[in-house]
């Protein structure tokens, strides 16, 4: 059984449709890259992954390990496994970082009726992942993301995604923004994470993003459907050609 | 000329004048004083909406009926005011404590005073004439304010703080305003803090009372801060759900002085604070703060009228509103730089959090500037909780209703940690931890 099934999606944004039929599996232990142009459903998909309201499920299903992931509220979603890396993380002024990261490893633990972890304990796992993330002890005090940098912020989703150890891992747009030294940091911090048991959803415009992260397929997305699906080398084809073809094919 | 016709009184305007026909024989002191402050209340009559101050809190329909003056608190009711203001015990302050507006000395902690420290009851040194108090009594910063006429005129009971000149006091006083709520009442506190050139002094009021007890309060505070001195002042106002709550706060500070005021409120059905702080000496640094949270019907209203007369003063006002259900929170914040203050630097924030459709949030801030060399500012934001912040945490598998208590937090807690005393800072952030358990 698929970690994620996607089956004939159909959403709604204000009455418009951005999703429109898109089926979808990812197996377990698997890297899935969605690529895409502008405008073709990317991000739709990762926030109704998520769970994001505004988003109008009009038809079609999305399992998760075999249950229905639509019927979960966000927070439910999250102590099942799913984490969605934003593309542009808020900044939360006043909520130090340490504060949010305990409070959501503790709220998931809770709901999935595990101990709370004691205060020595979290530290340690927190300032070990920040040193490999190159996150200084001084950014965690702060407010979540006040005054972090593009880079720093990405860096502290990946933070998070290591600590909440979720089983599977939507980056949305990861790279943009990120220069080549943010984007090997970020893309090294991924790597680490990679299991058998956590599967990976990359979307991303660009292929740049994949030379770091290896993806084991690559799908390509299209006026909110999956146009074409292949190996790592589709990445190098898109990059070459672009995305006109797909455009024209799905028109025509 | 606007001549305001008023022939009939309200019930609350009548019964405070039988109240005060038959007890004035007994008030202590400052008999003429009295009268004439009275005369003036009765002349305005209570506040209401078209008088400007009053705008958003219309006393007069607020307040339905006057309660009879408050007795003397009986041996029950003491016995109840031992455990009052324990919420604060991380502050290690020294208690100092008025049930139902009285001074109970027993109650009170008098151990190992501070050398320069005095501390004595307000009736009695209105009773015997003292000097140093008639001399400052509603002069240290004057005012026409009406609440406040209505105190001078009943004034029974409070506390008269002295701070030596060069004393540093080593624990915060606390007063504990305790209201036992045996039988509605009124109550009239007036206290008077004189702090010396160069001390130290922390005063904390906690005003508390007995939940569903029906009471008034009007509390005063007169505080002269000395030149080079370093004053907080904390006032949290819980008080029992059905109350009535007048506060005014009169301070005058000198040059070169630190001053912190604090205002925490989460309680009575109606709250007014009011503040009159004039900075009359040149290159002091003040912080003038609060928080309140409101739900239910609640009511509160923060006024704040800032005077700087002399220049180069540096001050920060930040009032944070959180509201829920259908209460109301107004904020008024005056700053007044005077012609020869210059170099004057003040900046006032007012920010309310709506967390119900019901909700309403007044805000007025006002700036009258005559010198032309200063840098002041205000800003007055209201809004609900933004819904991006709260999915990114409840994507990270926060709940809802603990992702807006962490919100929440993070916006009242942006005026609190401002304070400097740490174990004040950590209780006022239980308070905040403690409000938000009891929303729905």
């Amino acid at each position: 059984m698929a970690l994620l099934e996607i089956k004939n999606l159909h959403v709604e944004v204000d009455g418009k449709q951005i999703l429109n039929g898109l089926s979808l599996a990812v197996e377990k232990g698997q890297i899935a890259a969605i690529m895409g142009p502008n405008g073709s459903g990317k991000s739709t998909l990762a926030h109704v992954l998520a769970g994001k309201a505004d988003y109008e499920v009009t038809s079609g299903q999305v399992l998760f390990n075999g249950e229905d992931l639509l019927a979960m509220s966000p927070d439910e979603r999250a102590a099942k496994g799913m984490f969605l890396a934003f593309q542009y993380p808020l900044e939360i002024p006043g909520v130090a970082t340490m504060t949010f990261l305990r409070t959501a490893l503790n709220a998931q633990r809770k709901k999935r009726g595990e101990e709370e972890l004691s205060p020595p304990d979290f530290n340690r796992r927190v300032f070990d992942v920040a040193a490999k993330l190159e996150i200084d002890r001084d950014m965690l005090r702060r407010g979540v993301n006040v005054g972090f940098s593009g880079g720093e912020k990405k860096r502290n989703e990946v933070l998070q995604m290591a600590l909440l150890e979720p089983k599977l891992c939507v980056l949305d747009e990861t790279d943009s923004g990120l220069d080549i030294d943010a984007l090997k940091v970020v893309a090294e911090g991924v790597n680490r994470l990679r299991s058998p048991e956590r599967s990976f959803v990359l979307i991303t415009h660009y292929q740049r993003l994949l030379n770091y992260i290896i993806p084991d397929v690559v799908h390509v997305l299209s006026r909110g459907r999956i146009a074409r699906s292949g190996g790592k080398e589709l990445a190098h084809e898109l990059e070459a050609r672009g995305y006109a073809q797909y455009q024209e094919e799905l028109a025509s | 000329m606007n001549a305001e016709i008023r022939p009939i009184k309200t019930a609350a305007e009548t019964t405070l004048s039988t109240a005060f026909a038959s007890a004035k024989g007994r008030l202590p002191g400052l008999a003429a004083l009295r009268e004439s402050e009275f005369k003036r209340f009765e002349t305005a009559g209570l506040p209401h909406r078209r008088v400007e101050e009053w705008k958003y809190t219309d006393l007069r329909a607020l307040m339905r009926d006057a309660k009879p003056l408050a007795a003397p608190p009986g041996a029950d009711a003491k016995v109840r005011a031992k455990d009052a203001g324990a919420a604060l015990a991380a502050v290690e302050g020294r208690r100092i404590v008025l049930v139902d507006g009285a001074f109970v000395p027993e109650l009170s902690d008098f151990a190992g005073l501070e050398g320069g420290l005095t501390i004595r009851s307000m009736a009695e040194a209105l009773a015997a004439g003292d000097a140093a108090v008639a001399e400052r009594l509603g002069r240290i910063v004057p005012t026409d304010n009406v609440a406040v006429a209505l105190n001078t005129a009943f004034m029974g009971d409070g506390v008269v703080i002295e701070v030596a000149a060069g004393a540093a006091l080593t624990r915060p006083l606390h007063l504990v305003f305790f209201n036992s709520g045996g039988a509605p009442a009124s109550v009239f506190t007036r206290s008077l803090a004189v702090i010396g050139k160069g001390a130290r002094a922390m005063l904390i009021e906690s005003h508390e009372g007995t939940p569903g007890s029906d009471y008034q309060v009007n509390t005063a505070l007169e505080i002269e801060v000395g030149d080079e001195a370093h004053v907080d002042h904390i006032k949290i106002t819980g008080e029992g759900a059905g109350s009535l709550h007048v506060s005014s706060l009169m301070a005058a500070v000198g040059a070169h002085a630190r001053f912190n005021e604090f205002l925490f409120t989460t309680g009575a059905a109606v709250v007014r604070n009011q503040m009159f702080i004039h900075f009359k000496g040149e290159g002091t640094v003040a912080g003038i703060r609060g928080a309140t949270l409101l739900n239910g019907r609640q009511h509160a209203d923060t006024t704040l009228v800032a005077d700087h007369t002399a220049g180069a003063c540096i001050s920060r006002e930040v009032f944070k509103t959180v509201l829920d259900g259908e209460s109301r929170g107004v904020f008024q914040g005056k700053i007044i730089v005077q012609s020869h203050a210059q170099k004057t630097d003040a900046k006032m924030a007012a920010l309310a959090l709506l967390l119900s459709e019901e909700a309403e949030a007044d805000s007025k801030p006002e700036l009258e500037i005559f010198a032309d060399d200063v840098q002041c500012g205000h800003g007055a934001t209201t809004g609900a909780l933004d819904d991006d912040l709260l999915f990114y945490l409840h994507a990270r598998g926060i709940p809802p209703k603990e992702a807006e208590a962490l919100m929440i937090q993070a916006f009242v807690g942006e005026a609190i940690e401002g304070i400097e005393h740490a174990g004040l800072r950590d209780t006022l952030l239980e308070h905040v931890a403690a409000w938000l358990k009891t929303r729905r």
